[in-house]
Parts: structure tokens; C-alpha cells; sequence
């Protein structure tokens, strides 16, 4: 008789291998295709170097490495708090029917494409922030765009963690005469920080690998900033804008920010699920 | 009393954050509906772009869009159902393949799109010379996506009772059988809702799309022509296309509305399949 389940063992797990072989075609590829930069110089000259200047074999990348770090924390210094009060605000002040209306629009908010939050900055944003201080397309252009759309992420993340805090715990709180503020600050947050926590790195891991919104409202000029109106250019902009003429070295040192910016990232993700794992099992 | 006061500041704090939220909100969504509502009709969604895409439509581009999600969801699905069932099903807690498998996904959710576009482009574009090409994009897309719809359906297989598994194999049904006429169908609401959260992060994406799929906006002919997708098309009409403004919020607004659409749908399709599946099985 002919019988699936012999081989519906074995074909699945191939398909497995297969989902887990793409992410070592990625890290090969990205090795493979940064390699001739890496051997001509090693990878001190990523940060040796006075500027990103690769058709004269310059590559520099700290300027670029700053900006993305600067736009990344200034978005998440600003998201943060004001992610974590909607989140407070939707589980514990917010009358029912509002609180479930406002969750819908932030996973709205969420779901809008970067680009549209790049063309809304491109369009709005800039042009008031150049009326005020030009030229507009600057750090700080790019600090309220990333905000913005980081902003939902932590909102989110913050409201699923603050649910999972058992109500008996904020019962208790309140039986013994707190407020609702202290209720909030010295209970609930407490209880639920790693969730909480993890959410912000998964916001920040967002915004360092932004590109589209960033490149389309930080102006893209290779410096290192030095105020809030300089015009920056953060790693994953000098990629997209790069990658149409490169060719040879100036190729593989894209390629090799590319690596940079996946370890940045991947570090941060990683960290982020480990922070929320152990709020599962702890 | 001093503590009563600070109680009003935090709880005026909490709702001036709300209400921060909700104006930014209004604000972009006020513009999108302003300046790309009027320039919204039939022919817009049915015309070719004219004058770099300052006037026509966008009939071509919404083709593309679609073929791109199309060669998408073809590639990961099957590749992401397999490895969820298999996850769920045919490994056990710890094991050294699984955590393997487990740990690689974990890494490539947090690989930044524009990575994908760099690997995209060396690997499909070039290593297997498909060129800029609606099938590079698609594929590339489907690499992206494949973490959260595992992920997702993963979770919903795990929550399936242990019950109906011991159930079927009671009366007999083979383990494949099992998981395709009972675990999948009653873990089908996660799958659908991984599949729309793939979905929606390939519509919105533009960077990893640029240096896969291309810029071309003709009408493709077959999947191995260029073509330009929805979220391309409103970066280059914003970035490179002076005068370009109004038909790229009107873009914009097509988008949001695609990526509800499908959403949608998704939801109903996986309602439909969950109770035809349960009853006839």
C-alpha cells in the first residue's frame, strides 16, 4: 500500500534544510561579493579612512555609521516615551470602546509603507523644519520621520506586554490604596519591562535598518553630523543610492557596509528575543 | 496632597501622548486624502503612466505589483507551511535540526531589507541570471517574508490540542492525512494571519525591490521582464520626478488600500477553509 507518511518525514525535513539554507546563501554571498575589499586592506580601512570616497579606494564608513546611530537613538528617545504613555493609555485610561479604536489605528499606523512615510516627510516635514533652519532634508527630518514609524512597534509591544500582567497583581496594588500612577509606575511597568524592553529593541533594530523613509528626507550628504539640521547620510541610504553604479571595490564595499549594518541589526533582534523569551518562561 | 497633583500631571501626560499620536495620524492621513484624493479615478487605476508617471495611471505598475507578491507567495508558501509542519510536527523540543532551523529564522527576521536587495541582486539577478526581473523580485521577497509566516503558523500548528492528533491517529488516519485534513485547517487563522503580515511587509517594501525587479514601468510581458512595483514607483515619482507629487500620493493611497484589500481577503479565505475543511473531513 502506499503509504505518505514514509515519505512526508523526509520531504519536510528537506524543505526545512532548504528555509535554513537561505540564510547562509545570504551571509555567503554578502561574504563572497564584500571579499575583494576585505582582502585589500582588512577591515581596518572601514574605519582608518578619512571619508567615503570609494572610486579612489576611500571607504570610510564611520561618518555614516554616526548618523545611522544618531537618527536611530534620537527616534527611539523620542518614541519611546511617547509609545509607552499610548500603551499605558490604552490599557489603563482609555474607556473600552476608545481603547479598542485606538489599537486599530496604531496597527494601521504600522502597517503604512515606509516609502509613504518618506513621502509624507518629503513633502510636509521638510519643508516646515527648512522654513525654520535650512535645508530641511536633515538629521533631525529623519529622526521624526523613524519616530513616527517606529513609534506603533513599541506602542504595540508595550500594550501585549502590559495585558500579560495578571490582574490580580494590579488588584492587589490597588487594594492596598495606591494610585492609579503608582499602581502603573510600581507595579504593571515593573512586571512587564522585559516585554516592554524587548519591544524597543525590535523598534530600534527597525530604524537602524530603515532605508527608504531616511533616504528620502535626510538629505544624503557623507558627514558627520554636527547638529540637528545637518544633512546626513545614514548606511542603508548610501546603499540604495550607491548600488545602481557601482562596480569592482566601490561594489564590494557596499557590499561590506551591507555585513556591517546585518550584524548591527541581527545583534540587536537577537537580543530583543532573548529579553522576551525570557519573559515567556521567567 | 502633593500626591494627588502629580497623579493629574501623569494621567494629562498619559492623554496628551494619546492625543499627540492620534493628531500626527489625522495630520498624514489628512494629506494623503487631500493631495491624492483628487487625483484618484478609473482611469488613473487603468491608464500606462504618461510624462514619467506626472500624469496617466498606474495600470502597468499595479500588474507588476501584483505578479511580484504572486511569485511571492508561490515560492514561500509551500517552503514555509513544509518547514512550520515540520517544526511543529515532526521534531521535539531541543532537538539540534530544529534549533537550527529555529535560530536561522530568528537571524534573517532581523536582516535589513536593503541587505535582501543586496542579495537579491547578486544572487538571483546575477549568480542565477535571472537580470532584473519580476521573478528576482518576487523571489527575493519570499526570503523575506518566509520568518514571520513560519513563525506565525508555527504557533498556530503548536496550539492545535493534542487531542484531535491522537484522535485521527484512532481512527486510523496516516500522520499526513492528519496534517493536511485536521492540523492545518484548524491552525488555517494563524497561517492566514502570518501569510497577511508576509503580505503586507512585501507590498510596502521598495528597498529590497529596486536593484531586483527594476524601475521599468511598461507593462511586463512575462515574469522575466523588469517591472516596477507600487511602492518603487511612489519613491521615484517623489525623489526623481519634479511635479511628481500628487500622482505619487495618489499612489500611496492605492497602496494603503491594497494592503488592506488583501488583508481582508485573507481573513475571509481563511474563514471559508476552516469550516469547509472541518465539516467534509
Amino acid at each position: 500500500m502506499f503509504h505518505a507518511d514514509r515519505w512526508l518525514a523526509p520531504l519536510l525535513a528537506t524543505l526545512a534544510c532548504v528555509t535554513a539554507l537561505v540564510l547562509l546563501l545570504i551571509l555567503g554571498f554578502l561574504w563572497n561579493e564584500a571579499w575583494p575589499v576585505l582582502t585589500e586592506g582588512g577591515w581596518r580601512r572601514f574605519i582608518d579612512a578619512e571619508g567615503w570616497y570609494p572610486l579612489e579606494g576611500s571607504f570610510g564608513l564611520l561618518p555614516m555609521l554616526w548618523a545611522t546611530l544618531a537618527a536611530s537613538f534620537g527616534a527611539l528617545l523620542l518614541a519611546t516615551p511617547i509609545g509607552l504613555a499610548s500603551a499605558i493609555f490604552v490599557r489603563f485610561y482609555a474607556p473600552q470602546s476608545i481603547a479598542g479604536l485606538y489599537r486599530n489605528l496604531l496597527s494601521l499606523l504600522a502597517g503604512i509603507p515606509s516609502v509613504v512615510y518618506g513621502l509624507w516627510g518629503l513633502t510636509v516635514l521638510v519643508p516646515i523644519i527648512a522654513h525654520w533652519r535650512p535645508p530641511g532634508a536633515s538629521l533631525l527630518a529623519a529622526i521624526l520621520i523613524l519616530a513616527l514609524m517606529i513609534l506603533p512597534t513599541i506602542a504595540l509591544t508595550s500594550i501585549s506586554a502590559l495585558s500579560a500582567v495578571p490582574t490580580a497583581l494590579l488588584q492587589g496594588a490597588a487594594s492596598l490604596g495606591l494610585t492609579r500612577k503608582g499602581m502603573i509606575l510600581g507595579v504593571a511597568l515593573p512586571t512587564a519591562h522585559e516585554g516592554i524592553v524587548g519591544g524597543i529593541m525590535l523598534a530600534m533594530a527597525r530604524a537602524l535598518g530603515e532605508t527608504m523613509a531616511v533616504l528620502m528626507v535626510a538629505g544624503n550628504v557623507v558627514q558627520t553630523p554636527s547638529s540637528l539640521f545637518d544633512s546626513v547620510r545614514v548606511l542603508t541610504a548610501n546603499i540604495a543610492l550607491e548600488m545602481a553604479y557601482a562596480t569592482g571595490q566601490h561594489r564590494a564595499g557596499l557590499f561590506a557596509s551591507g555585513m556591517l549594518l546585518t550584524l548591527l541589526v541581527v545583534l540587536l533582534a537577537w537580543w530583543a528575543a532573548h529579553a522576551a523569551g525570557e519573559t515567556r518562561h521567567g | 496632597m502633593v500626591n494627588r497633583l502629580t497623579d493629574q500631571l501623569f494621567t494629562a501626560a498619559v492623554w496628551s501622548a494619546a492625543i499627540l499620536v492620534l493628531v500626527m495620524f489625522c495630520w498624514l492621513l489628512g494629506d494623503l486624502l487631500l493631495q491624492g484624493g483628487h487625483h484618484l479615478s478609473w482611469s488613473f487605476l487603468l491608464s500606462a503612466p504618461e510624462n514619467a508617471g506626472r500624469s496617466g495611471g498606474i495600470a502597468p505598475i499595479l500588474v507588476s505589483t501584483l505578479l511580484i507578491l504572486a511569485v511571492a507567495l508561490a515560492a514561500a508558501i509551500p517552503l514555509g507551511l513544509a518547514t512550520a509542519a515540520w517544526l511543529a510536527e515532526y521534531t521535539r523540543d531541543g532537538g539540534r535540526g530544529a534549533r537550527a532551523v529555529r535560530m536561522s529564522l530568528d537571524v534573517l527576521a532581523g536582516v535589513p531589507s536593503i541587505v535582501f536587495g543586496l542579495f537579491g541582486n547578486a544572487f538571483f539577478s546575477i549568480f542565477l541570471g535571472l537580470g532584473f526581473s519580476i521573478l528576482s523580485g518576487g523571489l527575493t521577497l519570499a526570503c523575506m517574508i518566509l520568518p514571520i509566516f513560519i513563525r506565525t503558523s508555527e504557533m498556530g500548528l503548536a496550539a492545535v490540542p493534542d487531542e484531535w492528533r491522537r484522535g485521527a491517529a484512532a481512527l486510523g488516519m496516516t500522520r499526513a492525512a492528519a496534517l493536511w485534513h485536521l492540523l492545518l485547517p484548524a491552525a488555517s487563522p494563524a497561517i492566514a494571519t502570518g501569510l497577511m503580515l508576509g503580505i503586507g511587509r512585501a507590498t510596502a517594501e521598495t528597498a529590497a525591490l529596486i536593484f531586483t525587479s527594476g524601475y521599468v514601468d511598461r507593462m511586463p510581458e512575462s515574469l522575466s521582464d523588469s517591472g516596477r512595483s507600487l511602492a518603487v514607483h511612489i519613491y521615484e515619482l517623489s525623489m526623481n520626478v519634479t511635479g511628481g507629487d500628487e500622482a505619487a500620493y495618489a499612489s500611496a493611497l492605492i497602496l494603503i488600500g491594497l494592503i488592506i484589500t488583501i488583508n481582508a481577503i485573507a481573513q475571509a479565505l481563511s474563514e471559508r477553509w476552516l469550516t469547509r475543511r472541518i465539516i467534509t473531513a
